[in-house]
């Protein structure tokens, strides 16, 4: 089932590269050292103890926490040109009272036109198109605190992928989505990655679906763990002893 | 002003007779809308404590202006709750606590700090009622005018900014990843609240202005589904409460700031009745 990805050579296949990342919050060091290369159209997922410095990876390489060390983007034939992020954050952390409609939520991300004046028609029409790439056409015009998880995760989605993004970061996508929704989630997170040939990063802890769906996984404990093909890394010594699981087999 | 005064000659109301009538009414039809658009924002934004913290930092300015001795102590005051504005952003940004602890101990603070400076050396606390309580019926063309420049330029500033002000309210990581400047929009959307809400207080008064923020929307968001219905509601919300409130006081004789608040709990209490539990 899984896919194969861009070699393993980095060249110009290396979309993003952290060297000896380091990231302290409050004095305690939360991530050390840690080296990861993600090559162009992979599926690389981070998994870990809670408080491993998941999170706090992401958030560095969207630029939202201070580190020292080197993360480095490099789009094919666009070199040294900042890429394009697409971020899904860690939901539900919409107030489900909020006023503000899915379509809302999109004119405020993609204009300049205030969201309050209303949707213009053709604004209507862009939105759709990017809901549709999620299967989520029909969802405009909820109030985003009343969406499912799934359903959240889905338009989150959409926009992450407006504009088409280089390397798409999404934070435990498959927390608060029930079994159906995840193989449905991991399906179209597969199509878009080859639709659009873009790199995705996500965290999660769903560890039964990597084998299927990830290229590479990096076990994180404060430092990269373990890192290699997702079989690799859940039958590995390292990951017995980061989630207690010694002596028992992993899945 | 002057043609203000003829409209409402022409209106055959009994309470537009008197000119401190006229005065209010066109008060409440500049500050209405003003308030119900900044009230969608402080409560999306979860600052309704903060707005009202604010109206007793505006406080402590004139009094702190006062002693000073300067000119016009509406501009030390606007001066001091800028600076309270920025300072709170700044901490807020850096502190892991909640933002309502925060205001909390800011609130504490610069009521603490107007007390202690208006009663300096035995000073008396009386001469600064008028602030707390204010009055819309002893408000003047000038301040009006005033009004009217604020509400302009917040107008302007809305439009300008207010996509960026709801994402980072409402999910301030999307924000950021989607790279606006979320501490950046904090700190000028609280100073706009605070310039606001300084260069109200004296006509308006502390009561009258800290329900306008907060109200209007409160009740906008028991029945609104997305941000334009909020947004008409809130402003319909304030100024129907406004002209329902005046036209209570001067009736009954009770306080029109009181009356207008009383009148925006109402509003709240039947849109809560009829809220949409889902959608």
């Amino acid at each position: 089932m899984r896919t194969t990805t861009h070699g393993g050579a980095c060249g110009d296949s290396c979309c993003l590269r952290v060297q000896k990342l380091s990231v302290q919050i409050g004095g305690e060091p939360i991530l050390q050292d840690v080296d990861m290369h993600i090559h162009c159209g992979q599926l690389f997922a981070l998994i870990g103890p809670n408080g491993a410095g998941k999170s706090t990876l992401l958030k560095a390489i969207l630029g939202q926490r201070e580190y020292s060390g080197v993360i480095a983007f490099s789009t094919p034939g666009q070199r040294g040109r900042k890429p394009k992020i697409g971020y899904v954050p860690q939901s539900p952390t919409f107030d489900p009272g909020d006023p503000v409609s899915v379509a809302d939520l999109f004119v405020c991300c993609m204009s300049r036109r205030p969201a309050f004046l209303g949707v213009g028609k053709s604004r209507r029409a862009q939105i759709l198109e990017c809901l549709d790439r999620v299967h989520g056409a029909d969802l405009i015009d909820r109030r985003v605190g009343a969406l499912s998880g799934g359903e959240l995760q889905r338009v989150l989605l959409a926009l992450a992928l407006e504009p088409v993004p280089n390397i798409l970061i999404l934070d435990e996508p498959l927390s608060g989505v029930d079994v159906e929704g995840m193989t449905t989630l991991m399906d179209m997170l597969d199509e878009i990655r080859r639709t659009y040939d873009l790199s995705i990063l996500m965290t999660t802890h769903d560890f039964a679906m990597l084998p299927r769906y990830a290229d590479q996984v990096a076990l994180i404990d404060h430092r990269v763990v373990r890192m290699g093909p997702p079989e690799e890394v859940l039958d590995s010594e390292e990951f017995r002893t980061v989630f207690h699981m010694k002596g028992g087999k992993a899945l | 002003m002057s043609l203000w005064y003829a409209i409402c000659d022409a209106i055959p109301l009994e309470l537009l007779q008197w000119d401190f009538m006229k005065n209010a009414l066109l008060a409440i039809l500049v500050m209405s809308p003003l308030f119900g658009l900044m009230s969608t924002m402080i409560v999306t934004g979860r600052m309704s404590f903060f707005s009202d913290a604010l109206g007793h930092s505006a406080f402590t300015g004139i009094a702190i202006g006062c002693i000073c001795g300067a000119a016009s102590p509406t501009w030390a005051a606007v001066l001091f709750s800028v600076a309270f504005a920025l300072l709170f952003s700044f901490v807020r940004s850096r502190s892991n606590q909640a933002a309502d602890t925060i205001i909390g101990v800011f609130s504490s603070a610069a009521v603490a700090l107007g007390i202690f400076a208006a009663t300096f050396g035995g000073g008396s606390f009386t001469k600064y009622n008028k602030y707390l309580i204010g009055d819309i019926l002893s408000v003047t063309p000038g301040e009006i005018g005033g009004l009217a420049l604020v509400l302009l330029a917040v107008l302007v500033f809305w439009v300008l900014y207010s996509n960026q002000l709801t994402l980072t309210a409402i999910h301030p990581q999307l924000a950021s990843s989607r790279g606006i400047p979320v501490h950046l929009s904090q700190a000028i959307f609280t100073t706009a609240i605070a310039v606001v809400v300084t260069l109200s207080i004296s006509s308006v008064g502390l009561l009258i202005l800290n329900s306008l923020l907060v109200l209007p929307a409160a009740s906008a968001r028991n029945l609104a589904r997305n941000l334009k219905q909020y947004h008409i509601l809130s402003v319909l919300f304030a100024l129907g409460a406004g002209l329902v409130g005046l036209t209570v006081s001067y009736y009954w004789g009770c306080s029109a700031g009181a009356a207008i608040s009383l009148t925006l709990a109402l509003i709240f209490a039947v849109s809560f009745c009829f809220r949409k539990v889902r959608a």
